[in-house]
């Protein structure tokens, strides 16, 4: 009997320690498949996988920045000399142009005679740069000179301010916007639902009577427990309209909207933490305070909320951290312009809002693909950083009370 | 007795593996390909026919693998698509079943009533910025634009802005019911929905492709009679290798009783 019970709880034992590490190694295995999708990026070439500039061997051209690229093509920069060329106007072609030039039967049946034509298009204008497929370059064609292939820069994705990761040729991977987009709303968002936050709270653990509390504390998780698209919806079918006629403004969905949205949804967060921290403290505390002759307010901010100060730390950066990684809501009220924040009042788009909207229709294991798992990386590190600064805080505020 | 029962029983299973048909790809077809199997299998209970979504290049990337039988693309099939598909050795055929037509939609108190394709490619890649610029009134343009996975986002920018990028930091919208919530309630704001999506909340433009020629309104009749210019065909594509299980579904769509299921779901019918 007594040797049965030991192989049960040895039995158990292992089961919890499996459990454990189980867990931890799960964990490890998503940070480390995040980061290795992420970091492939920057071995993607610049220009779409699979395809090629050409310009003609008389160009004196020899490289093109992915942001000259992306001019070229939108037909901002017009003349060669913009690019250190010669001062004639630039002759974009794309791949699809051939199809208008000359009928399909010319091509052959397999396009064999595909890259032939193209070498003669290009052969033919001596200001041409060419965007085509590496299959049917014209390697025999010596008036074409291919541009080299750079693969992206990790300069250009961490301080680019473009953030267009579909434009053909070459795609923009500028991530600033989006993580100042990111940063600002949840900001915002937190210096709005930090004194509500707080004054929900200290009423809630010192003013209210039993009866109050006990109808407020269920509402106030209630809130917690809304789906965040609801909140999306309500912020905005209402609060978008409500923030633009109550300002005046041109647009209703601003960063300023968004803000308000996730004080909201944060607000559940930080009371129920606060309100649990400051309920903490100890009834000799508070006792020996108010018989020393201190009013109840100034028990309050000099007894209570210096001892729950680590609890409403916690509950700080767990409504930051619940801020930063909101999708849904931020997806519909903010407008998701990629541009970087200058003022409350005009739209931004957040990393979270980025990834949910465009990984359905990246191509996977293409550079787009790979620039959102970076996306994700980046969110990761913000909120690890946050979470171990506040620790740091804390624990020391903590030493300096005692 | 087993015996019998067993092959009754795979025989069945054969007859409805053989009949079962799987659609895959764009979501803007979706309703179509949806209401339309619905009403198909209601005429031929033999067969199952089941529609995903997932986007135009998850349709042909299904193809490519076997995975469906047609697939529904709100685009032409592309170069390189085409020649894998040759690389595996499938033909492929493309039947049009339906066109879409582009609205371009501003808050209705605007009073501007027309626009040329130049100046909607100044408004959507930023060089426009005001109301007045294109005979409006002094107020700021707000454009909006739908998502970058959208097929539709991808129709916009080949047909209007001619292959160049939208302006960097464009309001992006996650869905079309999104775009006219917004518009209803932007003074300045303009973007674009499918026919189908038009409304009281917002205001139609009339468009020109001729410098300004001729401004024509979006309606179901001018892009039938194609005098409307932002219209795109809806197209299905199928191994021709598989030709006979698909067609009696294909022939559906196309005949009167599947053109009205286009009609219905708002599309144009392609006779």
């Amino acid at each position: 009997m007594k040797q049965i019970r030991q192989i049960i709880e040895r039995m158990v034992t292992v089961m919890l320690t499996l459990s454990g590490s189980v867990t931890s190694l799960a964990i490890l295995l998503i940070i480390i498949f995040l980061f290795k999708e992420g970091f492939g990026l920057f071995s993607s070439p610049s220009v779409e996988k699979g395809y090629a500039l050409c310009v003609q061997t008389s160009n004196p051209i020899e490289t093109l920045t992915p942001e000259q690229i992306k001019k070229i093509f939108d037909y901002e920069i017009t003349t060669w000399d913009e690019v250190g060329g010669s001062k004639e106007e630039i002759m974009v072609f794309r791949f699809d142009d051939i199809f208008s030039m000359y009928p399909e039967e010319e091509f052959g049946t397999d396009y064999e005679l595909l890259p032939e034509k193209l070498g003669e298009v290009i052969a033919q204008n001596p200001y041409i740069i060419a965007y085509i497929p590496e299959q049917y370059l014209p390697q025999k064609n010596t008036s074409v000179k291919t541009l080299p292939q750079k693969n992206i820069q990790i300069t250009d994705f961490f301080g680019g301010k473009e953030w267009l990761p579909t434009a053909t040729p070459s795609p923009q991977f500028g991530v600033l916007p989006l993580i100042m987009g990111t940063l600002w709303v949840s900001f915002f968002a937190i210096l709005i639902a930090l004194p509500l936050g707080m004054g929900v709270a200290i009423y809630m653990s010192e003013l209210a009577g039993a009866r109050t509390r006990k109808l407020l504390k269920p509402a106030i998780e209630l809130l917690a427990g809304i789906p965040s698209v609801v909140y999306g919806f309500f912020g905005l079918v209402v609060l978008v309209p409500l923030i633009q006629k109550a300002l005046n403004l041109p647009v209703g969905e601003t960063a300023f909207a968004g803000s308000l949205i996730l004080a909201i949804m944060a607000l559940p967060t930080i009371i129920t933490i606060a309100e649990d921290a400051m309920g903490g403290t100890p009834r000799a505390m508070r006792e020996a305070s108010l018989a020393l002759g201190a009013t109840r307010w100034q028990t309050i901010y000099k007894v209570i909320v210096p001892y729950a100060s680590s609890g409403i730390m916690a509950a700080v950066v767990l409504g930051i951290g619940r801020a930063i990684g909101e999708t849904m809501a931020v997806l519909m009220v903010t407008g998701n312009a990629a541009v970087m924040p200058n003022s409350l009042f005009q739209s931004v788009r957040t990393i979270p809002a980025t990834i949910a909207a465009e990984l359905g229709e990246a191509p996977a294991g293409g550079a787009h693909y790979q620039s959102l798992f970076l996306l994700g990386c980046i969110l990761f590190v913000i909120t690890m950083l946050i979470s171990a600064s506040a620790e740091i805080i804390s624990k020391r505020q903590h030493n300096k009370e005692i | 007795m087993k015996k019998t029962i067993l092959t009754t029983v795979i025989l069945i299973v054969a007859l409805f593996s053989a009949q079962a048909q799987r659609i895959k790809g764009s979501d803007t077809m979706l309703p179509l390909s949806q209401k339309a199997a619905e009403e198909f299998m209601k005429i031929k209970p033999s067969y199952a026919v089941t529609v995903t979504g997932g986007g135009s290049g998850v349709g042909i990337t299904a193809l490519l693998d076997g995975t469906t039988d047609l697939a529904q693309l709100s685009r032409k099939i592309k170069f390189d698509e085409k020649n894998k598909l040759k690389a595996k050795g499938k033909t492929v055929k493309e039947v049009t079943a339906a066109y879409d037509a582009l609205a371009i939609v501003v808050h209705p108190s605007n009073k501007v009533t027309n626009l040329t394709r130049e100046q909607l490619e100044g408004i959507f890649t930023g060089k426009i910025k005001n109301w007045k610029e294109v005979g409006g009134a002094n107020m700021p343009i707000v454009p909006y634009s739908r998502e970058t996975s959208s097929g539709t986002y991808e129709f916009f920018k080949e047909s209007v802005l001619k292959k160049k990028n939208y302006m960097s930091g464009i309001m992006s919208m996650p869905a079309t019911g999104a775009i006219i919530q917004s518009i209803s309630q932007t003074k300045g704001a303009i973007g674009y929905v499918g026919l189908a999506y038009l409304n009281k909340q917002v205001k139609a433009i009339h468009v020109s492709y001729d410098q300004g020629k001729t401004y024509i309104k979006p309606s179901v009749a001018n892009a039938k009679n194609k005098t409307y210019p932002i219209v795109r065909p809806l197209y299905y594509y199928y191994d021709t290798a598989k030709e006979s299980k698909v067609k009696p579904f294909i022939n559906y769509i196309l005949s009167a009783k599947g053109q009205k299921i286009v009609s219905q779901v708002g599309f144009i019918t392609v006779k």
